[in-house]
C-alpha cells in the first residue's frame, strides 16, 4: 500500500509560539481602488482560518500578495518568521505556501497526474541535463515524484483519473486536482480560494471532510476563502472578515456570526 | 520520525469517478505522446520495425533517394528543436533558419579552416547554437506571441547579410565548399549511404534525448508555462530560467541539424538560409504536430518533398500547389498528422485491448 509521510501531529490548541503566518498592515491600491487597507491578522500552526467577505472585498488580492504575485505597497508578511518582502513569486512554493485558484488554473493539456507532478516541482532537483540523459538519480527522483503524485491523487479520491487530460474533468474534479497539486509540494500552509465554488451540496460535504483531513492528517495549516458560510463556519478555528479591503472582524466563528458589522457588510445597513 | 498515513484513509470519500463523463476518457493529451505506457509490447515492436525499415530502406533505393531521405532526417532534427520551443513551451520563432545557418557555418569553418573531422563538428555547433539561443532568449523574455515572432524574424532576416559581411570567415557570397566525408573503410558502404546512417543515428539520439527531457521535470515545467503561466509561477517554476533554457535547447538541436546539412551537402552559402527556411521549419512543425516528437519526421518529409512534388504537379505555379497542400493539411488535421492521429491511434489500441479483456 502506498503511504504518504505525515508530519508529527500538531496540537490544534495554540502552543504560544510565533504564528506560522503573520500579516501586518498590508495595503495595496489599484489606481483609485483601495483593494487592501492596513490588513493585519495571523494564522497559527495547525489552524484552519476562514477568510470571508462580500465580492470585491480583497480576499483574492490578499492571496496574490501572499503568493508574491502582487507586491504590497505597505506592510509586511512574515512566514515562519521570515519576511516575504524580498522573496520572488517562484520561491513561495518552496518556502512552504501552497495555493489553489478561484477559477481552476490547471495545466489544461497535461494529464491529471502530470499536473500533480508539476506541484512537486519545488521539491525536485532534476535539471535539463539530468533529465535528457536520464541518470540513475534522475530516474530515482522521477519514481519518487510519481509515487508522491499518485498518493496525493488517492488522497483527494482521484486515483482513477490519473491519465485523463486535465481539461476533460468535471469542474469539481478539477478543483480536487488543484488541491492535490498544491499538496504535492508538501506545504505547511495552504491557501484555498473558494474551493467550494460551483460544487453541489454533496460535493461540498465531501470537500469539507477533505479539507479537515488535510489539516488533521497531513498537519497543514489552512487559510480558507469561501462564500459558503456553512462550510467556513464548520471548519474554521477562527474567521477573519474583510470588507472593502479592511478587516472588520476577527474571532471564533460564533462571535463573527453574531457581529453587527459583519451582518451589515453582507446585508447592507438597516434603516 | 514521521508517521505514515495509509492512503485512502483520508475519509469515506467516494471516488469521483461517477462525476466524470465517460466520453472524457477517450481524449489524450496530444502533446504528451511519451506518456504512452512503454510496457505495451506492440510499441516496442512498432519501434523496432520502424528502425529495421530505416536500416533496410537505403539498400532498396537509388542514391538520389537516399540523399533525399538524409535531408528529410536533417530537417526533422531542426523541426524537433523548434517543437521544443514553440510546441512545448509556446514561444513562437520565425528565426530558426538563422540558428540552422549558425550550426552549418560552425561545422563548415571548423572543417574547412581547422581540418576538424566532420563528426567532431557536431558538439561545438550544438554548443555555439545553445549559447546563441540563450543570448537570444534572454531579451525575448520580454516579448510574447506576435511580438516575439517579429523579434525572431529579425534573426532570420539578418543572418544571410551577416554571413556575407564577415566574408573572411564565411567566404562571403561564394560560401564554403567542403570535401565530402569518406565512409569508414571496411563497412562496404558508399558515401551517401554512410551519411544516411550517420544522420539516422543522430536523429534517433536527438529524439531520445528530447523525449527524456520533455518527459521529465524540465518538460513538465515547459508545458506548465505554456498552459498557465501564472499557475506555473505559483508552483515554484522559475519562468525566465525555463523559457531561456527552452530557447537554448531548441537552438542546440536546430544548430546540430545545420551542421549535418553542411556535412551532407558539402557546401554552405548565404542563400541557402533565407527567411523561407525559417518559415519552412514552422510549416513542418505545424504539419507534423507542433507539440509532438514523432511529428518532426512528418515535418521533415513535408519540407523536403512537398516543394518538389508541387513542381512536378505544376511548373507554372508550384507555390500555389504548396500553399494548397498546406491548407489541406491544416484543414484535415489541425493539430498536425501526429497530433491528430496519435490520440486516435491510442484510443483504438485501448479499445482493442479492452475488447480482448487485457488487464488495464
Ligand atoms: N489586477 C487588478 N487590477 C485592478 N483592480 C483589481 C485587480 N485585482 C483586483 N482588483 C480590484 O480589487 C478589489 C478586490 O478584488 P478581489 O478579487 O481581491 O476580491 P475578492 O474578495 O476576491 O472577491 P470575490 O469574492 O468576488 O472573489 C476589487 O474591487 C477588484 O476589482
Ligand atoms: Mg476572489
Amino acid at each position: 500500500m502506498t503511504e504518504i509521510p505525515l508530519r508529527p501531529t500538531i496540537e490544534v490548541e495554540s502552543r504560544g509560539a510565533a504564528p506560522l503566518l503573520e500579516i501586518a498592515g498590508v495595503t495595496l491600491r489599484f489606481g483609485g481602488i483601495v483593494a487592501l487597507s492596513d490588513v493585519s491578522f495571523t494564522v497559527g500552526e495547525g489552524r484552519i482560518v476562514g477568510l470571508i467577505g462580500p465580492n470585491g472585498a480583497g480576499k483574492t488580492t490578499l492571496f496574490n500578495c501572499l503568493s508574491r504575485l502582487y507586491r504590497p505597497e505597505r506592510g509586511d508578511i512574515r512566514f515562519n518568521g521570515k519576511s516575504l518582502r524580498h522573496a520572488a513569486a517562484a520561491d513561495i512554493a518552496a518556502m512552504g505556501i501552497g495555493r489553489t485558484f478561484q477559477s481552476p488554473a490547471l495545466f489544461a493539456s497535461m494529464s491529471v497526474l502530470d499536473n500533480v507532478k508539476v506541484g512537486a516541482h519545488p521539491r525536485g532537483h532534476n535539471g535539463p541535463l539530468r533529465d535528457a540523459i536520464t541518470l540513475p538519480q534522475a530516474r530515482r527522483e522521477e519514481r519518487e515524484i510519481d509515487r508522491r503524485a499518485r498518493a496525493m491523487l488517492a488522497f483527494v479520491g482521484l486515483e482513477d483519473a490519473a491519465t485523463r487530460q486535465a481539461k476533460s474533468l468535471a469542474f469539481g474534479a478539477q478543483k480536487r486536482v488543484e488541491l492535490a497539486r498544491a499538496l504535492a509540494a508538501q506545504p505547511s500552509l495552504l491557501l484555498l480560494d473558494e474551493p467550494a465554488g460551483g460544487l453541489n451540496h454533496e460535493e461540498v460535504a465531501e470537500l469539507g471532510a477533505l479539507i479537515r483531513s488535510v489539516r488533521d492528517r497531513l498537519g497543514i495549516s489552512i487559510l480558507l476563502v469561501e462564500h459558503h458560510m456553512g462550510l467556513v463556519m464548520s471548519l474554521s478555528d477562527r474567521v477573519v472578515v474583510l470588507n472593502f479591503g479592511r478587516v472588520i472582524a476577527d474571532g471564533p466563528p460564533d462571535d463573527v456570526r453574531g457581529n453587527a458589522a459583519v451582518t451589515e457588510a453582507y446585508l447592507g445597513k438597516r434603516h | 520520525m514521521s508517521e505514515s498515513l495509509p492512503v485512502g484513509a483520508a475519509g469515506k470519500l467516494a471516488p469521483i469517478r461517477a462525476s466524470v463523463p465517460n466520453a472524457a476518457k477517450v481524449r489524450w493529451p496530444c502533446n504528451w505522446p511519451w506518456n504512452w505506457p512503454w510496457n505495451w509490447p506492440w510499441r516496442w515492436l512498432a519501434g523496432a520495425a520502424l528502425i529495421a525499415l530505416a536500416v533496410v530502406l537505403p539498400f532498396a533505393l537509388s542514391n538520389y533517394h537516399v540523399f533525399t531521405l538524409t535531408q528529410v532526417m536533417i530537417y526533422a532534427i531542426a523541426v524537433l528543436g523548434l517543437n521544443i520551443l514553440t510546441g512545448y513551451n509556446g514561444q513562437i520563432s520565425l528565426g530558426h533558419g538563422g540558428f540552422f545557418a549558425a550550426g552549418a557555418y560552425t561545422a563548415a569553418i571548423l572543417m574547412h579552416r581547422y581540418g576538424v573531422p566532420y563528426w567532431a563538428t557536431l558538439p561545438p555547433a550544438g554548443l555555439i547554437c545553445f549559447v546563441l539561443g540563450v543570448l537570444f532568449g534572454l531579451p525575448a523574455l520580454r516579448f510574447e506571441g506576435p511580438y516575439l515572432a517579429l523579434v525572431t524574424l529579425a534573426m532570420a532576416v539578418a543572418m544571410p547579410q551577416l554571413l556575407k559581411y564577415f566574408d573572411t570567415w564565411t567566404g562571403g557570397q561564394q560560401g564554403i565548399v567542403l570535401v565530402k566525408p569518406l565512409p569508414p573503410p571496411g563497412l562496404g558502404l558508399d558515401r551517401d549511404r554512410w551519411l544516411y546512417f550517420f544522420v539516422l543515428a543522430v536523429l534517433l539520439l536527438a529524439m531520445r534525448l528530447a523525449a527524456n527531457l520533455l518527459n521529465g521535470r524540465t518538460g513538465r515545467a515547459l508545458v506548465a508555462i505554456r498552459d498557465h503561466p501564472i499557475a506555473a509561477v505559483a508552483m515554484g517554476i522559475n519562468t525566465p530560467r525555463y523559457k531561456t533554457l527552452a530557447f537554448g535547447a531548441s537552438t542546440l538541436f536546430t544548430g546540430v541539424a545545420g551542421a549535418l546539412a553542411a556535412i551532407v551537402v558539402g557546401f554552405v552559402a548565404p542563400e541557402s538560409f533565407s527567411l523561407f527556411l525559417s518559415l519552412s521549419f514552422l510549416v513542418g512543425s505545424a504539419v507534423g504536430g507542433i507539440a509532438t516528437i514523432g511529428g518532426a519526421i512528418v515535418g521533415g518529409f513535408f519540407i523536403e518533398s512537398v516543394p518538389n512534388l508541387a513542381n512536378d504537379v505544376s511548373d507554372a505555379a508550384p507555390w500555389a500547389i504548396y500553399g494548397l497542400a498546406m491548407l489541406l493539411f491544416m484543414y484535415l488535421m489541425p493539430r498536425g498528422l501526429v497530433g491528430t492521429l496519435g490520440p486516435w491511434f491510442v484510443h483504438a489500441m485501448r479499445k482493442f485491448r479492452s475488447a480482448r479483456g487485457a488487464p488495464k
